[in-house]
C-alpha cells in the first residue's frame, strides 16, 4: 500500500491535495484494492456545489458499488473524464492520473488525517 | 463460524480473500477478478467447488426414483453419463438444480448446491419415504474434495496427471480413472463457465495434493486459480442458472427457460409435473429473461426493472455484472412474459435514473 504524505486522507478512504483554495480528490490504495476491479465511475458536473460529505459520485468494481462522499464544502472546478473512459487507472495507480474532482474550498475541511495517521487507521480496520 | 474444505490452506497460502458463502469460507479472488475469468475464457482456470453437496443413491429401484424426484428422464442416461436435472416440490417451485451422475446401473452420485445440501438431502428423504422404493441415500459430502478445471486448456493440463484418455469422455460424460499416480478419481467433463473442462471428484485428503499438482502443471499454460467471483461472472455470460437468483421454491424451471430439461411427458410423471403441466397449459405468465445495458451502467441484483417508458414497473434483477468479457453490463431478470421477446427495450432503475436496456438472447458469451 502507498499514501503519499503529500496527500491528507479521510475515513472514508479518499485523498486529498490541497493547493491553496483548490483540493484535489481521489479515493486511496486501500480503497481501490478492497473494492478490486473498477469498472465504472461515475462523477459530478464541473460547476456544481458539493457540501461536506456529500456524495459526489460513485465507483464499481465488478462485485460491489461504493459512493464517492466529498471530504469538504467547495465547488467542482474539474473533472478527470479520462478516468470515467478508463476506470481501470484507479488500480494501478490511485493517485498518479487517477484523480476524480477538483473542487474551490469553501473552507478548510476538518478531520482529516496524515499519509501515517492514515496507514494506522486503515492497519486498525483489519 | 463458516466450514474449511480440504484445500483452505491453499486458498489462503495463494492469498485469497476469504468469504462466507452458504456457510463455507472460500476465496471470492486470489489476484484479481478480471484475470481469473479471462485466464478462464483464454487458458484455464482452476476452482474449489467441494463445498457442493454429494449424495450417493444406490440399489435397484435407484433409477425410478430419481424419475420421480427430478424433472429429467435419467432413465435415458446410461453408464458413464451425466445428466443436468431439477428438483421440484409438489407445486412445481425449484428445490435445486443439480447433476446426476450414473456410475453403474443401479448406482447414481447427485451432485446438489452447498447452500442446499441439508434442505435437499432431507428433501430426498421425505420422497423416498412416499414409496417403497428399494434403494439408499447416503450423505457423502464430507467425503468429497471437488475440483474443477475449465478452459480451453483445461483437458491438455489435466492429462498430465492421469492415464485415462480424456478425449474419449464427450460432454457431459465421466470417466471413473486415477489422478496423480493411483488417486482413484471421477473425472466428469461438466462444468459451469461455458468453456470445456472438467470437474474432478476425489476423496477429502486427496482434494491438496490433486490441486497443488494441477496447478503446478498449469500455471505454465496459463491456468489461474479462480475465486467464487470469477465463477459467478463467468455462469451469468453463460446464463447458467444459480439456486436463489434464477430459480427458487417461488419460480419453477419452465418460468427459469429450463424446459429443456423438465420431461413432462415422463412415463409416471415426477414431483410437481401435474402442477408444471397445468401452468404450461394456462400459459407461463413471467419468465427469466437475458438483459443487455444499452447506455453505461452496471445492473445489479435486486434492482427494479421497468418498461421502456419508465412507468410500468416489470419485476427486479435476479443477476447482474459488467461483463468481464464483452465489457458491458448484463443481467437476468423475471419479467411478464409480454416483456420476454428478444429485442424488447426495458429500462434498469440505477440509483435513481432509469436507464435503457434490451431483451438479448443468451448465453451472453458464445465461445469462439
Amino acid at each position: 500500500m502507498r499514501f503519499p504524505a503529500d496527500c491528507k486522507y479521510t475515513k472514508d478512504h479518499e485523498w486529498l491535495k490541497i493547493d491553496r483554495q483548490v483540493a484535489t480528490i481521489g479515493i486511496t490504495d486501500h480503497a481501490q484494492s478492497a473494492l478490486g476491479d473498477i469498472v465504472y465511475i461515475d462523477l459530478p458536473k464541473v460547476g456544481r456545489e458539493l457540501k461536506e460529505h456529500e456524495v459526489f459520485g460513485v465507483v464499481e468494481s465488478i462485485k460491489a458499488v461504493s459512493d464517492l462522499y466529498s471530504p469538504a464544502a467547495g465547488r467542482v472546478i474539474e473533472v478527470n473524464s479520462a478516468l470515467v473512459a478508463d476506470p481501470s487507472q484507479v488500480n494501478r495507480d490511485p493517485h498518479a492520473n487517477a484523480w476524480m474532482i477538483k473542487i474551490e474550498l469553501k473552507s478548510e475541511p476538518a478531520d482529516l488525517m496524515s499519509s501515517t495517521a492514515y496507514e494506522a487507521y486503515v492497519a486498525n480496520l483489519k | 463460524m463458516a466450514k474449511h474444505t480440504a484445500l483452505y490452506d491453499e486458498h489462503v497460502r495463494l492469498g485469497g480473500r476469504m468469504i462466507d458463502f452458504g456457510g463455507w469460507s472460500l476465496p471470492v479472488q486470489y489476484s484479481g477478478l478480471m484475470e481469473e475469468h479471462l485466464a478462464c475464457r483464454e487458458s484455464a482456470g482452476l476452482f474449489d467447488v467441494s463445498h457442493m453437496g454429494e449424495v450417493h443413491v444406490e440399489g435397484p429401484d435407484a433409477e425410478s426414483f430419481l424419475n420421480d424426484l427430478l424433472t429429467n428422464d435419467v432413465a435415458r442416461v446410461a453408464v458413464g453419463q451425466a445428466q443436468y436435472s431439477v428438483m421440484c416440490q409438489d407445486d412445481g417451485g425449484c428445490v435445486d438444480d443439480l447433476i446426476v451422475y450414473r456410475r453403474a446401473q443401479d448406482k447414481f452420485l447427485v451432485v446438489v448446491n452447498a447452500s442446499n445440501d441439508i434442505k435437499d438431502f432431507a428433501w430426498m428423504r421425505s420422497v423416498l419415504s412416499r414409496k417403497c422404493y428399494r434403494c439408499t441415500l447416503t450423505h457423502e459430502s464430507q467425503n468429497y474434495s471437488q475440483i474443477a478445471i475449465q478452459g480451453p486448456r483445461a483437458l491438455e493440463i489435466l492429462q498430465k496427471l492421469t492415464k485415462a484418455n480424456l478425449s474419449s469422455a464427450k460432454n457431459y460424460w465421466f470417466i471413473e480413472s486415477s489422478i496423480c499416480g493411483d488417486t482413484p478419481a471421477l473425472l466428469a467433463r461438466t462444468g459451469y463457465t461455458g468453456e470445456d473442462g472438467f470437474e474432478i471428484y476425489v476423496s477429502w485428503e486427496m482434494g491438496p495434493e490433486v490441486w497443488r499438482s494441477l496447478l503446478e502443471m498449469g500455471r505454465p499454460l496459463g491456468l489461474s486459480p479462480c475465486g467464487l467471483g470469477a465463477r459467478d461472472t463467468l455462469r451469468l455470460e453463460m446464463k447458467y442458472p444459480l439456486y436463489g437468483h434464477e430459480i427458487s421454491e417461488s419460480i419453477n424451471p419452465l418460468e427459469a427457460g429450463l424446459g429443456w430439461a423438465v420431461k413432462l411427458s415422463k412415463t409416471g410423471g415426477f414431483i410437481g409435473s401435474s402442477s408444471l403441466t397445468a401452468a404450461k397449459e394456462r400459459g407461463l405468465s413471467r419468465t427469466v429473461v437475458g438483459l443487455r445495458m444499452l447506455d453505461r451502467g452496471i445492473p445489479r441484483q435486486d434492482y427494479e426493472v421497468f418498461d421502456a417508458s419508465g412507468n410500468e414497473r416489470l419485476g427486479v434483477i435476479a443477476s447482474g455484472t459488467q461483463s468481464p468479457t464483452l465489457k458491458v453490463g448484463i443481467a437476468t431478470a423475471l419479467v411478464p412474459i409480454r416483456f420476454s421477446a428478444t429485442g424488447t427495450k426495458i429500462t434498469v432503475n440505477i440509483r435513481g435514473t432509469k436507464v435503457p436496456a434490451e431483451v438479448v438472447s443468451t448465453p451472453f458469451y458464445k465461445r469462439s
